[in-house]
């Protein structure tokens, strides 16, 4: 086990809970516990609406939290004085699922580049600010002369380009890259990923890599957690969760893959699952996954079982995770 | 080539050409498409975003918005009957009853006015004999087939999750027994457990049915899932078609190649993602020759001034590139 000072973002307990009209509350998330060591990459899976995207926000304190802490650092990032809040925001960036939404269109790619960095008075002078959008073009594969043109008349990769760009503008060291390549084709896709994992070699940089696609999450992660309704069902190595994976869900959601090959698609066993998933608003008593696992039993229904440690660095919250 | 066996096709489409005539110029949709598909077999049509894909589903419905979208020439032929002559009153007839397709986003698909039921029974009082509370009955024993209890028809789309809603479009493009289902990207706006769902649900109903089927995705793990047959497209063009085990295991055309080296596996170790440098070509400006010789890591001389002829590899697969012209 490493020792904790080798975290660079670690979540205690972290709740994030939204009110949705009337008296109800969706618990998005509720009480997740992770860490993520510098340099490494964490991914995180899950289907819509399981709250890894909101986990991701509350993260970077994008949106307050219900409860827990975020330590970055070990300093709590939802209580952080001003100038403590501004050193972080250069800290910590994110890139945007949506390239389409997440790029103001009447801005030109050098402002929307430019931005963080005259935020934080990273450059003087209109020639040096200049400068560094060009290499920041370069450095994500663009032409540095783009920078006059306007979002629209680029394509779909070359704008998640172009947000890598934004993000690494202020020279970040933790970043958050929510779903950046569900709106891509798979060509596009496996070079954007590529590019990813070049800035990561060559800047040392922590990701927080949330996906829904989870050939592509165990390609990019070091460790993967898995999500369901707002809870994490098991966290570990990728290599661990592709070749042992221990809780039913994260079962379930892998044999739901297809493969890109005939003969292993037509030799391929899924384990089905009950039902859909049920609403956050009002999830089941006991272990959330309880009503749609193959495995439950009366336990199940009435206790929600604690993440533990099984394995060195393997982690799943599962009554029954010794039997199955 | 001659053939000497009569293929029993639903249909089949020859050097097709679909343009989309915008204020910013000619974009050429479909450049010389080449298809057919045999009887209750499942085709798979892959490709990334531009590749003509969609434009290939419409053609076969005549359903190309127009304007921009014309057809300019080739032929489309449903049970060897030539769609292209037809009336529209003829046309109507065939849409949703011989040919029914089902659209990516099952969210606009549906109205939201109307109940799930009325919306499949309206379908099916278009096209068949009988009043409107046989169409409701029916309705409702589609909406079993398709997994979902006959007593919720009576609800309104906005109840319904993602994928609940795509099994009710899906039920309405069963609903009158076609013979030809175009399936367009039908699973990729749900997640991968309602995907399998999905899939597994039309396979079962298909093989009940005898249908035929088109299933255009970009996902190369559905088609190896579910298809017998591939065609992959490339700028408006087939740049190469085979049976699944051609395709996957020897494919011809380095686009095909890349794209499934591209493709991250979860069930192998991989040090590094092949990727394709570049963009496909503007269609408004297609490129002279093979569109994809701009990006071809094996790009011969003659790649940019003449698209290549079909070489037939075997009785399955067939494949447009030089590179096999020159082995012949």
């Amino acid at each position: 086990m490493m020792n904790q000072t080798d975290y660079l973002l670690e979540v205690k307990g972290l709740k994030k809970y939204f009110k949705v009209g009337g008296r109800k509350t969706l618990k998005a998330v509720d009480g997740v516990s992770f860490y993520i060591r510098k340099g490494e990459t964490l991914g995180v899976v899950g289907e819509s609406g399981c709250g890894k995207t909101t986990c991701g926000r509350t993260c970077l304190g994008i949106y307050d939290k219900t409860d827990g802490q975020v330590l970055y650092r070990g300093a709590d990032v939802h209580c952080l004085s001003r100038t403590e809040k501004q050193k972080f925001t250069k800290q910590a960036q994110i890139i945007f699922q949506d390239p389409y939404a997440s790029l103001d269109p009447k801005m030109k790619i050098q402002n929307i580049i430019a931005e963080g960095i005259r935020a934080h008075k990273m450059a003087s002078g209109r020639d040096e600010i200049q400068e560094r959008v060009s290499s920041l073009l370069e450095t994500v594969g663009l032409d540095p002369g783009y920078g006059s043109r306007y979002v629209h008349e680029f394509s779909g990769g070359q704008r998640q380009r172009i947000g890598i760009a934004r993000a690494l503008a202020v020279e970040p060291e933790f970043i958050v890259c929510d779903e950046p390549i569900s709106a891509l084709d798979v060509s596009i896709q496996a070079q954007i990923v590529n590019l990813l994992d070049r800035l990561q070699e060559e800047r040392g940089l922590t990701y927080l890599f949330i996906a829904h696609d989870l050939s592509m999450v165990k390609y990019i992660s070091d460790r993967v957690m898995v999500m369901y309704l707002g809870k994490i069902m098991e966290i570990t190595t990728s290599k661990a969760l592709y070749h042992s994976p221990r809780h039913p869900y994260t079962r379930a959601l892998l044999s739901a893959i297809p493969i890109p090959d005939p003969a292993m698609a037509k030799k391929k066993v899924r384990i089905p699952m009950e039902g859909e998933m049920p609403s956050p608003v009002n999830p089941p008593r006991g272990c959330r996954f309880q009503n749609r696992c193959p495995y439950a039993e009366e336990i199940c229904m009435e206790a929600e079982p604690a993440l533990e440690e099984i394995e060195n660095e393997h982690y799943v919250a599962c009554h029954r995770r010794i039997e199955i | 080539m001659s053939e000497d066996i009569k293929k029993d096709l639903t249909a089949e489409i020859r050097d097709l050409v679909v343009e989309f005539r915008t204020d910013y110029g000619v974009v050429q949709a479909l450049n010389g498409l080449e298809l057919e598909i045999e009887r209750g077999k499942t085709l798979g049509l892959v490709g990334e975003t531009g590749a003509g894909k969609t434009t290939t589903g419409l053609s076969l419905l005549r359903l190309i918005p127009n304007p921009p979208g014309v057809i300019v020439s080739g032929s489309i032929k449903l049970d060897g009957k030539d769609i292209l002559s037809m009336s529209d009153k003829e046309m109507q007839a065939i849409r949703g009853k011989t040919v029914a397709m089902i659209f990516q986003d099952p969210m606009t698909s549906l109205d939201p006015v109307m109940t799930v039921e009325q919306q499949i029974a309206e379908v099916i009082k278009l096209h068949e004999e009988g009043g409107q509370a046989e169409a409701l009955k029916r309705a409702r024993e589609m909406l079993e087939l398709v997994g979902i209890p006959g007593s919720r028809g009576g609800e309104y789309p906005h109840q319904f999750s993602g994928g609940m809603k795509q099994r009710v479009v899906i039920a309405m493009a069963l609903a009158c027994n076609p013979e030809l289902l175009i399936a367009d990207e039908p699973t990729t706006a749900l997640d991968v457990t309602v995907q399998a769902d999905i899939l597994d649900m039309m396979k079962g109903i298909q093989q009940e049915h005898g249908m035929t089927v088109i299933l255009i995705t970009h996902d190369l793990g559905i088609v190896a899932d579910c298809a017998r047959h591939i065609i992959v497209m490339y700028a408006g063009k087939v740049v190469e078609t085979g049976s699944a085990e051609d395709i996957f295991y020897r494919p011809a055309h380095p686009y095909t190649k890349a794209l499934l080296s591209a493709v991250p596996r979860l069930d192998l170790e991989q040090g590094h993602l092949e990727t394709i440098e570049g963009a496909p070509p503007n269609m408004a400006n297609p490129p002279k020759g093979c569109p994809f010789a701009d990006r071809c890591p094996r790009r011969l001389p003659v790649c940019g001034k003449e698209f290549p002829q079909n070489t037939r590899l075997s009785e399955s697969h067939q494949v447009c590139c030089w590179l096999q012209r020159g082995s012949e």
